[in-house]
């Protein structure tokens, strides 16, 4: 996993609730048995009209988005699917983080698998960073390591994430690695619990 | 001692490793795999040199992308190639394989119950939201992404923080005509999509006692739905009896020894929850979505709403929205919404209680005119089952399609994909924009409704069938 310390970028705003996985990647381009290449397939049916081109309405496709790297979004960000294709279609498009006021479960966890990064703020805080992410020149900068969301214009916010995500994320570590450390605990448990056939 | 819930004691039961500060790591007894989520899983094994731990303890099978008619003839390369690599992958791992000539292929979530591999106590998971659904066994079940697929395919455990628990209590009995269906989608009608965000559900209360294991699999099923991590239910005798006998299920003296350790699973009176919910049974009638999430619904003898009802400018704007892609109008009554399709099938009702209760509507009827209905049993067996009991002829006479097993129409991954525009009554679990087919207008209902609504052309109050037959 590549390894997220602190970034600054732009932002860009989805102003919608409950933005599901159906929606984020659907579900026509999860045949494919690679890792990377879904950023052009994000957000599909939003993004493009029927006839392929892109739909000039949706949010991504207004010019003062372009090169956009954090996304700002509304309640329950993510839910429905388990499918790990949606973060890795947000970040092989180009996102580092998503700022929302609550995320669906799996695909919080998912992000955190990936080194996308997802923000907790509070409904106003989000209210004003989606008003803010109509404006082109509007830049965030994102400290992992302070815990905290900050522009130039005197926004500042903490926020949470747990230590051990934390972690993993500031070293990029494999988890697997990590929990390979642990081999004799579960080799104890299995012995007590669940013995080989 | 301090009573605790069944949740407290499948968690204990299974950490492996705890320490101040991290999640706990948690033991998998069960990993269900299916083509769709685990191929980069394998993938990333393979690159690191990695073997899966426990073959033993895994199970998979296709699903997602099997056609339902000519199972052998998948026309799409890619998704061809994702089944052959599900085939490859496991016969290089060594695990266990349900594929399209297994009489015990079918949809994960109806055959591992079927199969006895779900038991109450086991920690379950899959790389799929609905997992949820063996939690109806008194298992902890929950879906997960990809990359935790290849962390319990390595390791066997999980790194997991505990989440908080939330009884939901059904109380009473509910009224004819009403099913475990619109029982969750009354939950998620009532206090939205989230409500379960952070917890993991103990469903409770005489009504949830009163129901069957594949009722109760729809109810767990949908715990996703509102959010949770899982939903369960303690075990009984109920799920004692549908297990006796399986497959995977333990056998003679063991199964007794089995039964003894499954009975002192059940949450303990007086066990305490983070937050509980009460619901009076008779207060829920068969029920319709009219939106774009699950919790955007009625009863069906309800009106279509109108966007001012909704308290914030966020609620309003999404309802708003989901009126315009359903096309449909505030106010317009529910039973005036016509459907063109119908599909019965899916994770959520696809098992031969549903297709008995859908098949009792339909007996000596005719699909109205313009509507193309779907039945597509949950599993081969489920399948078998129907066509020995004579279901498959009461739906092929009526006009039904009568289909392979397998995810279908749920999510339009394979061939069976709802038309832009065109309404569908579904016995499925999301009615998200694009789930059924870019443009598909899905109405969630259960396996009754739906078959009405295929009989007639339109939603039909089930209540009112029983007390007067039309035609």
């Amino acid at each position: 996993m590549k390894p997220f310390t602190i970034h600054r970028g732009k932002t860009a705003g989805i102003d919608r609730a409950n933005i599901d996985t159906d929606q984020i990647i659907p579900k026509q381009f999860l045949k494919r048995i690679e890792r990377t290449g879904f950023g052009q397939f994000l957000f599909y049916d939003w993004r493009y009209l029927s006839d392929g081109t892109p739909n000039p309405e949706f949010e991504l496709n207004r010019p003062e988005n372009e090169g956009a790297t954090i996304l700002v979004a509304d309640e329950n960000f993510g839910c429905g699917s388990s499918r790990e294709h949606a973060p890795w279609a947000l970040q092989d498009y180009g996102f580092r983080v998503i700022i929302a006021p609550s995320f669906a479960d799996i695909f919080y966890n998912n992000c955190l698998k990936n080194g996308l990064l997802p923000i907790r703020l509070d409904k106003e805080d989000v209210r004003y960073l989606l008003r803010q992410s109509e404006r082109a020149d509007y830049e965030l900068t994102v400290s992992l390591e302070e815990q905290r969301v900050f522009d130039d214009e005197g926004f500042s916010r903490p926020f949470d994430i747990d230590p051990y995500r934390k972690q993993l994320l500031l070293k990029g570590w494999d988890e697997i690695d990590l929990t390979f450390v642990y081999e004799a605990h579960i080799a104890a448990y299995e012995r007590r619990h669940c013995p080989r056939p | 001692m301090k009573p605790k819930t069944i949740i407290d004691k499948i968690w204990e039961n299974h950490v492996v490793y705890r320490e101040e500060g991290k999640p706990d790591l948690l033991y998998i007894d069960l990993h269900l795999v299916h083509e769709v989520t685990s191929p980069q899983a394998f993938e990333g094994l393979r690159q690191k040199g990695r073997k899966v731990r426990r073959p033993d303890l895994t199970f998979a099978t296709m699903d997602h992308n099997v056609p339902t008619v000519n199972r052998f003839v998948i026309t799409d390369e890619v998704a061809r190639n994702q089944i052959a690599a599900l085939e490859r992958n496991c016969r290089e791992f060594g695990i266990p394989l349900a594929d399209l000539h297994s009489e015990e292929q079918g949809i994960v979530h109806v055959i591992g119950p079927e199969l006895g591999l779900t038991q109450p106590g086991k920690t379950i998971v899959c790389g799929d939201s609905h997992t949820s659904t063996h939690g109806a066994f008194g298992a902890l079940a929950f879906g997960i992404g990809t990359s935790e697929v290849e962390h319990v395919l390595a390791t066997q455990t999980l790194w997991q923080h505990k989440p908080k628990t939330l009884q939901i209590c059904i109380n009473g009995r509910l009224g004819k005509g009403v099913t475990a269906k619109d029982v969750i989608l009354a939950i998620i009608g009532r206090y939205g999509v989230g409500v379960g965000t952070g917890y993991i559900i103990e469903f409770t209360g005489e009504a949830i006692r009163r129901m069957s294991m594949e009722e109760r699999m729809t109810i767990c099923n949908m715990s996703i739905e509102a959010g949770a991590r899982a939903g369960l239910i303690s075990p009984d005798e109920t799920t004692f009896a549908y297990l006796r006998g399986r497959k995977y299920a333990p056998k003679g003296e063991e199964f007794d020894k089995a039964v003894e350790r499954w009975r002192a699973l059940a949450s303990d009176e007086g066990a305490k929850y983070d937050k509980t919910i009460e619901i009076d049974a008779s207060t829920i009638a068969p029920m319709v979505t009219w939106g774009t999430n699950p919790a955007m619904s009625t009863s069906v003898d309800g009106v279509v709403p109108h966007p001012e009802q909704f308290e914030s400018k966020t609620e309003q704007n999404a309802v708003r929205r989901a009126l315009e892609y359903m096309g449909l109008r505030p106010g317009t009554p529910i039973t005036d919404i016509p459907v063109q399709h119908v599909f019965i099938g899916s994770c959520t009702n696809s098992r031969l209680s549903d297709l008995r209760a859908a098949a009792s509507i339909v007996k000596g009827k005719k699909v109205a005119p313009g509507v193309r209905a779907l039945v597509v049993p949950g599993s081969q067996q489920v399948k078998k089952q129907a066509e020995a009991e004579g279901l498959a002829q009461i739906f092929i006479d009526a006009g039904f399609e009568w289909r392979d097993s397998g995810c279908s129409a749920c999510l339009g991954m394979n061939p069976d994909i709802i038309p832009e525009g065109e309404h569908c009554a579904s016995t499925s679990n999301r009615n998200f924009e694009g789930r059924q087919g870019k443009g598909a207008r899905t109405h969630l209902v259960s396996p009754v409704m739906a078959a009405a609504a295929a009989i007639y052309g339109h939603f039909v109050d089930v209540r009112q069938l029983e007390a007067e037959p039309v035609c």
